[in-house]
């Protein structure tokens, strides 16, 4: 059996350990002033630093995108369309009390607890994310391979396919109310079930070394390197292995424009916009500061998984 | 006194420049020093933009102002325009210059190709049309031409507009309300051009 190796970045390019931990004790100094936090309801989640292995990181050259940024440029429909919105409209949100329902096509279905899921063996993983918007940030994941999940519940020979669901909570997701209809809910993704049981795939709880923010899709989401960032659905209670291709939100709302698949593809257009190049996020400098750069197939990750669409017509299943 | 009103409109129409520039020059100097976001340069264009429209919505308010409320603006509607002009001229600049960084082959794949950025490009070159042909001089010379060409304002508005609704993934509610705006204006304008009978009661 071939033994998956994930491509590691020098050490120079991981951010050390202590300055983390220094810009968490900012963080800390600023939810014991009252500034960050202090107002949030009793059930919200409050951020618990998670035991992670440093574990296998990947991508080469990779420069995390400062906390900040990721936790506040975010597309999270459910707490609406601007990108400061899930920040600002998340607080009420509850995380917990929280489970994920593992059914459908397999042996033994099963209920997690979130409980459950924080406490399995978690590594960390810093992944580039390639917005469909065309811009990008590094991001590093806590979390744990789907596929172990999955192994679990023992897919049945005849599942195929595995479907993910989102949670439905109007009351305290208010985009999920407004005017007009922005995409059915609840939010629905799905991936072959060779491309979830891939290595590189996982369920995520934390980043940055801490629980998910309800803005990053708390308490666990889905994060699939080389597909677009829609594909990374958010705030999972649902995982149902099936022989069917499932119904993706984005592809619903728009067939043209995601594709089922949605790998990251710089030769395949939106047809609005050029996939080519993306804007990294938060690379400081303001307008002079980093420009565009190339986006790469299947986001850099080719060579751990170009093999899974061999022989597919990446133009026709974008 | 009639030299003294002249005088008071230049001001004003001056002051309409500097104050119609804020939001530029805000946006520039906050960005251009990394406080306008996470994704500046994104943030710059789509400010540029907005105001793009505005100001040409703005513009086509002017004569509506005056036929339904009598407030005469008519001599402020060619500063008014030329904003329009300059902020779709600086919006398309940061597209072209900071966003795609000159990169030719991706300008030229977007404006052969992809009817979101042609109906931008549509609406700037009548924006440019009628600005180089806002003046005394292009008046006299056009005649009555000079009236039919800056019709094409009304095309620059409908392709603006959609431009606008079409830069977003999904269709909200901010962008269908410029819509609507623009349509409404037409509308009136549309009604306005076609010749009403008076009914005359019957002797």
């Amino acid at each position: 059996m071939r033994v998956f190796r994930y491509p590691s970045p020098p050490p120079s390019s991981i951010t050390p350990h202590a300055l983390w931990l220094s810009r968490r004790d900012l963080l800390a100094a600023g939810a014991a002033a009252g500034l960050v936090g202090g107002s949030l309801p009793s059930r919200a989640a409050r951020a618990v630093d998670l035991a992670a292995q440093p574990g296998p990181l990947s991508g080469e050259g990779l420069k995390p995108t400062p906390l900040r940024d990721v936790t506040h440029y975010n597309n999270f429909y459910e707490f609406g369309l601007e990108k400061t919105d899930p920040a600002e409209r998340s607080g009420d949100f509850h995380p917990r009390p929280w489970t994920v329902r593992v059914e459908g096509m397999v042996a033994k279905p099963r209920t997690y607890d979130i409980d459950a899921l924080l406490g399995r063996k978690l590594e960390e993983r810093i992944y580039r994310m390639r917005c469909v918007e065309a811009w990008s940030m590094v991001i590093p994941w806590i979390g744990f391979a789907l596929r172990d999940l999955l192994a679990e519940v023992e897919p049945l020979g005849s599942a195929k396919y595995v479907a993910f669901e989102s949670v439905v909570r109007p009351s305290e997701m208010p985009g999920q109310g407004g005017v007009l209809p922005v995409l059915d809910w609840p939010y629905v993704e799905g991936l072959r079930l060779d491309e979830a049981m891939h290595p590189l795939t996982i369920l995520a709880v934390g980043l940055y070394g801490q629980t998910l923010p309800n803005q990053n899709g708390a308490p666990v989401r889905l994060v699939v390197p080389w597909k677009y960032g829609f594909k990374g659905i958010k705030s999972i209670v649902r995982i149902r292995l099936t022989d069917r291709q499932p119904r993706t939100s984005w592809n619903v709302r728009a067939p043209d424009e995601y594709g089922f698949y949605a790998n990251v593809n710089p030769a395949v257009d939106h047809p609005r916009w050029s996939q080519a190049s993306e804007r990294p996020i938060g690379a400081g400098g303001g307008f002079f500061g980093a420009g565009r750069q190339p986006t790469l197939p299947f986001n850099g990750y080719g060579e751990q998984v170009a093999g899974l669409y061999a022989g597919m017509d990446l133009r026709r299943d974008f | 006194m009639v030299a003294r009103r002249v005088r008071s409109a230049g001001l004003i129409r001056l002051a309409l420049y500097g104050i119609g520039l804020v939001p530029a020059v805000v946006s520039f100097v906050l960005g251009a020093t990394n406080r306008l976001g996470a994704d500046p340069v994104n943030t710059f264009e789509r400010t540029l933009g907005l105001w793009a429209l505005r100001f040409l919505i703005l513009s086509l308010c002017i004569t509506p102002l005056r036929d339904l409320a009598g407030v005469n603006l008519l001599r402020y509607r060619r500063a008014v325009g030329l904003l329009a002009f300059w902020y779709a001229l600086f919006h398309l600049s940061a597209y072209v210059a900071l966003d795609q960084g000159f990169d030719l082959h991706t300008l030229l794949a977007d404006v052969t190709t992809r009817p979101f950025i042609i109906l931008g490009m549509v609406a700037f070159t009548i924006l440019s049309a009628l600005a180089a042909t806002s003046n005394g001089w292009a008046i006299r010379r056009l005649g009555r031409r000079w009236k039919v060409l800056h019709r094409w304002v009304y095309a620059a508005a409908i392709c603006a507009a959609i431009h606008f609704i079409l830069s977003f993934k999904v269709i909200r509610v901010e962008t269908l309300l410029y819509g609507l705006i623009v349509a409404a204006l037409l509308a009136f304008r549309v009604y306005r051009a076609v010749p009403h009978r008076v009914k005359t009661p019957p002797v």
